[in-house]
């Protein structure tokens, strides 16, 4: 199938497009939120949510004896949400620090719902269960209905986002600060929790328990690495997040037997590795190229000025030099001196050279360069 | 000199889980001085001000700010937090934090609009740092972070300023600079208070000292009471007896 054949399949094929619409609203909500649970460094967080889901689906097949999309919502909302209060209760109460808080919500929460999904594997009717499929997710059984919740959910967080957005930003950079303005820090504490936690919730169906967490953090860190403003961050994640749905389903769906979970997440993967090597300002390559660059050029530079400090010493400052009284010198290479010819800073014939008019008033302002280059 | 009292304390005592951080604190702070909190590390210093700024709930005591609580005084007040408090790779630029300062006044929902921005672009040429309003904050030396959090206060145009060690980790011409910044205020009829460690600088730089050490040891002019006795009171081995009680 090649990409044209695909993309006609994903606007003809009713379950394609559901499925297609569905993985990129998620990607895109869990990428804008996500950008909130990065900053506050409560990346671990989604991570417990999505394991401390996973009781609340079984208690709710449990108890209501079948299957049953939104009801497996409501109860992994109830479960994920209680794991959180108790995660904030542990921090707050105890001297144990979140990082155990977190790792004790998980772990604890995620053996009991194996437990019950175990017990649940082993009644007469747990076929018709599947709910196994919670825990790596699958796309495959999203809904029109689920696209739609999922669709107001979006809609809903981003009028919050907008309506709240100078109070977040102050609460994600300084929450003190924000708490001496007046503002209630509590309420926005919840307010972001609480769709950090449906956004989670609303993506078990999909992605899966275990794998939940990386669809929250991956296209958030991506984005990062791109921008240094706030509100082009969230954007950018919420791009990052929709186009992993969207890619992620489309490979799963051209090769039969992928599971579309893990490829999304390995997509949003792909994204964080390409933004942390090529994104221009905080990526790996670029600031390995700068930094190499600037010790070439400060290498010019001290060169450069050790020759300014002989040529001042004569009346003529073209007066011409052996090249050999710059040996001692240790920034001086062939190649250095080849560059300076270049930029038209020095004149070498034969084994001798001299400096230029330009290269002399170069020089001479060397210092005070390089100290506004890096005021600027 | 009699003064109003702008920040009035009585009785207060904070403790983190059993062990009291501040007993039973009575403060009368007048209006118009620029005061210096000094004291070992644990004394209780920044808990002082975080209290008196509603960040944290004491045990007991009260806390009047010009006669009234914080709560409806909140105006009154501006604050600078430590310099480490806060995660300088956050994604904004110098004046969008400096911007923060006019939100108290504008509450919630709505946003910051061209009035707000120019007084934020005051604040930051009053602390010389308008040339750098569009650099990223992590891109900022450490002094130049904290004139960017002075300048937020500024922003806020309070009639006390609280400041948690300012000059900690900046080097000798901020220092001046921020020193000079609040002698200013001073003059303009503001009060200051400042958590301070040097106690080299406390008579050039400050007219009214507290001595805290979980207790309050001393409080008053510099002139007056910045001497050894309080001192070796304040630093002195001894303190640790007096924490017990």
């Amino acid at each position: 199938m090649d990409i044209q054949q695909y993309i006609e399949l994903v606007f003809t094929d009713y379950t394609l497009r559901t499925i297609t619409l569905g993985t990129a609203v998620l990607g895109a909500i869990c990428g804008m939120l996500g950008s909130f649970a990065v900053l506050r460094k409560q990346s671990l967080l989604g991570d417990a949510i999505s394991h401390a889901a996973l009781p609340g689906i079984a208690i709710a097949f449990l108890i209501m004896g079948t299957k049953n999309s939104s009801i497996f919502l409501l109860g992994a909302l109830i479960s994920g949400l209680i794991g959180t209060f108790w995660i904030r209760g542990i921090t707050s109460k105890t001297h144990l620090k979140s990082d155990t808080a977190l790792g004790l919500i998980l772990s604890l929460f995620f053996g009991f719902g194996m437990l019950l999904l175990t017990y649940i594997q082993k009644m007469p009717n747990a076929n018709q269960a599947g709910l196994e499929s919670y825990l790596f997710g699958q796309a495959a059984t999203l809904i029109e209905s689920d696209v739609w919740l999922m669709g107001i959910v979006t809609a809903i967080s981003l009028v919050i986002l907008l309506l709240f957005w100078k109070e977040l930003k102050l609460l994600l950079f300084d929450a003190d600060y924000t708490k001496t303005l007046g503002f209630n820090t509590k309420f926005l504490d919840i307010l972001i929790t609480t769709f950090i936690v449906i956004a989670i919730v609303l993506g078990l169906q999909t992605v899966g328990v275990v794998l939940m967490s990386a669809m929250l953090l991956a296209p958030a860190a991506a984005a990062r690495q791109w921008t240094n403003n706030l509100s082009v961050m969230v954007i950018l994640a919420a791009i990052f997040g929709a186009f992993s749905g969207v890619l992620g389903t489309a490979i799963s769906a051209s090769h039969n037997n992928l599971s579309t979970g893990p490829v999304i997440v390995l997509v949003a993967g792909v994204f964080v590795l390409v933004s942390f090597i090529f994104s221009p300002g905080r990526g790996l390559l670029f600031r390995e190229i700068r930094f190499r660059k600037n010790r070439n050029d400060l290498q010019l530079h001290k060169t450069l000025s050790f020759m300014y400090n002989i040529a001042k010493t004569h009346e003529d400052i073209g007066h011409p030099h052996a090249i050999k009284i710059l040996n001692n010198f240790q920034g001086f290479t062939r190649k250095s001196l080849q560059k300076l010819e270049d930029k038209d800073y020095v004149k070498i014939s034969g084994n001798m050279w001299s400096m230029t008019a330009s290269g002399y008033n170069t020089a001479s302002n060397l210092y005070d360069q390089l100290i506004t280059e890096e005021d600027e | 000199m009699e003064n109003k009292i702008a920040v009035q304390i009585d009785d207060l005592t904070v403790a983190y889980n059993y062990k009291p951080v501040l007993w039973d604190i009575d403060l009368a702070i007048p209006e118009g001085v620029l005061m210096a909190i000094v004291g070992p590390n644990g004394a209780g210093k920044s808990t002082l001000i975080k209290s008196i700024l509603d960040i944290i709930k004491p045990i007991a005591g009260s806390i009047q700010i010009y006669g009234k609580s914080y709560k409806k005084q909140r105006s009154l007040v501006a604050y600078v937090p430590q310099k480490g408090s806060v995660d300088w790779d956050f994604p904004t630029t110098a004046l969008d934090v400096v911007m923060m300062g006019t939100y108290g006044s504008l509450g919630w929902i709505k946003r910051p609009g061209q009035k707000e921005k120019k007084a934020a672009l005051e604040a930051l040429e009053k602390v010389g740092m308008l040339s750098f309003k569009n650099r990223q904050i992590s891109q900022l030396s450490g002094g130049q972070q904290q004139r960017i959090f002075l300048a937020r206060a500024l922003v806020q145009n309070a009639a006390i300023y609280f400041m948690d060690e300012p000059f900690q980790g900046v080097d000798a011409t901020t220092e001046k600079a921020i020193i000079n910044i609040l002698k200013e205020l001073r003059k303009a009829g503001k009060t200051v208070i400042v958590v301070h460690h040097d106690l080299q600088t406390v008579p050039e730089y400050f007219d009214w000292v507290t001595f805290l050490n979980v207790k309050k040891i001393a409080t008053g002019p510099v002139k007056d009471i910045f001497n050894d006795d309080n001192l070796t009171k304040t630093y002195g081995i001894n303190y640790k007896v007096s924490v017990q009680q």
